[in-house]
């Protein structure tokens, strides 16, 4: 399936992702020729075939509703780009 | 000293003709002088180093050494290491102090391993050459100008020019199993769940796996010992025992039953590659070994089926850095959406980018069946393959990769014909089964790797048929030359 600019614009928008200008036709070709390569799945018959999300069918491990882990609120901000009195600091949002 | 195993190394510590100290003074005092011909490692922890060596030796004093005591390894940069950067080989994380220890890493900490340093590996892991590294490529120490695989090619260059004893490594689609090939060293990916996630940057959740990257099958049997085990913070961990993958490297290959797929002999894999894999068989074959053809029909589907599941997962995993919590932030942003598009943009590579833009594109509203959905439909097709093969033979061989490392910058630009190299690799992944390269020979002076595949949790057979064709050959033992 090939792609024209307007979809990758669309899909760049969506993953929030800033894609310079003069690269938008070489991602339009590579992504065009990924989805190439992944429409060979569309020649088989797949309809009676159970979808598979773990190799060995595990299902996700449940656990007591308690409170396990303490607050380390200061130390994982440590690595934050920008924080004020313990919260993450972005533009304002709400004018 | 450079040369020796970590076996040997162990050995060396035990009877005192070395300290650890000693030994990893010289490991750092050779990666200072050394590594700027490879690349290898992206952070170099000396002072950590020298200070866990230290506190080894006083262990060792006191008569409390374990098996892995004071020995040197390397960690990928994909493991979180606290108080040391741990970039994932990204501009996103290159400010990027971890406030925590990875499962893989605190196991190792815990058995008094030293950390030398953290290794170059592509961005994110999405890549099979290491050029997507922000900090420029790891080079193979068999020929500079070629490429060591990847997504772990620091890992493997560092190991096969002795710049570690050994290394961690992850393994998405091939990530362990190809730099392993195409640097002549030995390299295993467990099964599916066998070894935490647990502080393992994700790139693909389902398919993600950490495993050892060494000279020897036995030197991967002890560091599985230390790094596979249950991990209740992996919520997708397995409640399993953990044998002594040491205890059973020497046992006989006698009626070993050996299945060859014919979709892995096609005539699209170099010849000399190819006549390796073969003499390698005979090997197995004089070892006891029986082999017979099997077919893994929908080998073909697995790249197309893969490069929707792993973008998928990888485009939802990376949505996590937006600039907000940690990681890279773009100068003056006007508002939030700007905030988010611009430090992604910024912060991400073209390879990364590529491949988020397919996930979302995989996800998006209309699409979800026809791509997601076949895929993992299609990854049951593979799986059963797998498990067909499985029930009528013990380990399943073949080329690791097809071609022996290429140039550096000869396949950056078509991903199509890069993603191509992980074909003999990438179907593993999808079915969760354990799979491991060893070397068996060269292509034109490059090292060609063997693949041996096993049935969900048979990682001591494939280390034992490993170990018992390291013991008959001395594949493993070459080492580049100017090493």
């Amino acid at each position: 399936m090939a792609l024209d600019r307007s979809d990758v614009e669309k899909i760049a928008h969506l993953a929030r992702l800033q894609i310079a200008e003069q690269d938008i036709p070489e991602y339009t070709e590579n992504l065009s020729s990924i989805l190439e390569l992944v429409d060979q799945m569309q020649a088989v018959d797949t309809a009676e075939i159970t979808p598979m999300a773990h190799p060995l069918d595990a299902v996700q491990r449940l656990r007591t509703d308690a409170v396990t882990e303490g607050n380390q609120r200061d130390h994982l901000q440590t690595v934050a780009p920008a924080v004020e009195a313990g919260l993450f600091q972005v533009p304002k949002v709400i004018e | 000293m450079f040369t020796k195993t970590l076996a040997e190394l162990a050995q060396g510590l035990a009877s005192g003709d070395f300290s650890s100290v000693e030994l990893t003074r010289a490991y750092l005092d050779r990666i200072n002088t050394e590594d700027s011909r490879y690349n290898s490692y992206i952070s170099v922890t000396e002072e950590q180093a020298m200070a866990q060596a230290k506190a080894a030796d006083e262990v060792r004093a006191k008569g409390d050494a374990g098996a892995f005591t004071g020995l040197p390894i390397a960690h990928k940069d994909i493991f979180c290491t606290q108080g040391v950067r741990t970039s994932c080989g990204s501009k996103m994380l290159d400010n990027f102090v971890s406030p925590y220890d990875a499962t893989v890493v605190n196991n190792f900490n815990q058995a008094g391993a030293v950390m030398l340093g953290k290794t170059n590996m592509d961005e994110f892991a999405m890549g099979s050459s290491n050029e997507s590294s922000f900090y420029g490529p790891a080079r193979n120490p068999w020929d500079t100008e070629r490429v060591p695989g990847g997504s772990s090619g620091g890992s493997a260059a560092a190991v096969a020019a002795q710049l570690a004893p050994a290394a961690t490594g992850t393994d998405t689609g091939g990530s362990i199993r190809q730099p392993a090939a195409l640097c002549g060293i030995t390299g295993i990916k467990p099964t599916y769940g066998r070894v935490s996630r647990y502080g393992m940057v994700a790139f693909a959740s389902s398919l993600d796996q950490g495993g050892p990257m060494t000279r020897t099958a036995e030197d991967a049997a002890m560091m599985l010992n230390v790094m596979a085990g249950f991990d209740a913070k992996d919520s997708t961990s397995l409640e399993r025992e953990v044998p002594d993958y040491t205890l059973t490297l020497n046992e006989s290959l006698k009626g070993l039953k050996i299945g060859l797929p014919k979709e892995f002999f096609s005539d699209d894999i170099d010849p000399q590659v190819a006549q390796q894999v073969q003499n390698a068989i005979k090997e197995y074959e004089a070892l006891g070994a029986t082999v017979k053809e099997i077919s893994l029909p929908n080998t073909h589907l697995a790249i197309p089926a893969y490069y929707i599941i792993a973008p998928a997962e990888a485009s939802s995993n990376l949505s996590r850095f937006d600039g907000v919590r940690y990681g890279y932030r773009c100068e003056n942003p006007v508002n939030l959406e700007d905030l988010y598009k611009r430090s992604r943009g910024e912060g991400f590579g073209p390879e990364v980018k590529r491949r988020i833009l397919v996930g979302t594109y995989a996800l998006s509203e209309g699409f979800y069946d026809a791509y997601y959905k076949k895929a993992l439909q299609i990854r049951r097709l593979i799986q059963q393959d797998y498990v067909n093969a499985l029930s009528e033979v013990d380990i399943i061989m073949g080329p690791t990769t097809p071609h022996p490392a290429f140039k550096l910058g000869e396949k950056t630009s078509d991903p199509v014909s890069m993603y191509m190299e992980d074909i003999f690799t990438i179907s593993l992944n999808l079915a969760g089964m354990p799979g491991m390269s060893i070397p068996c020979g060269f292509a034109n002076g490059l090292p060609v790797g063997l693949q041996l595949i096993g049935n969900y949790f048979a990682e001591e057979r494939l280390l034992n048929a490993a170990h018992q064709f390291q013991q008959a050959t001395e594949w493993h033992c070459q080492a580049p030359a100017g090493i």
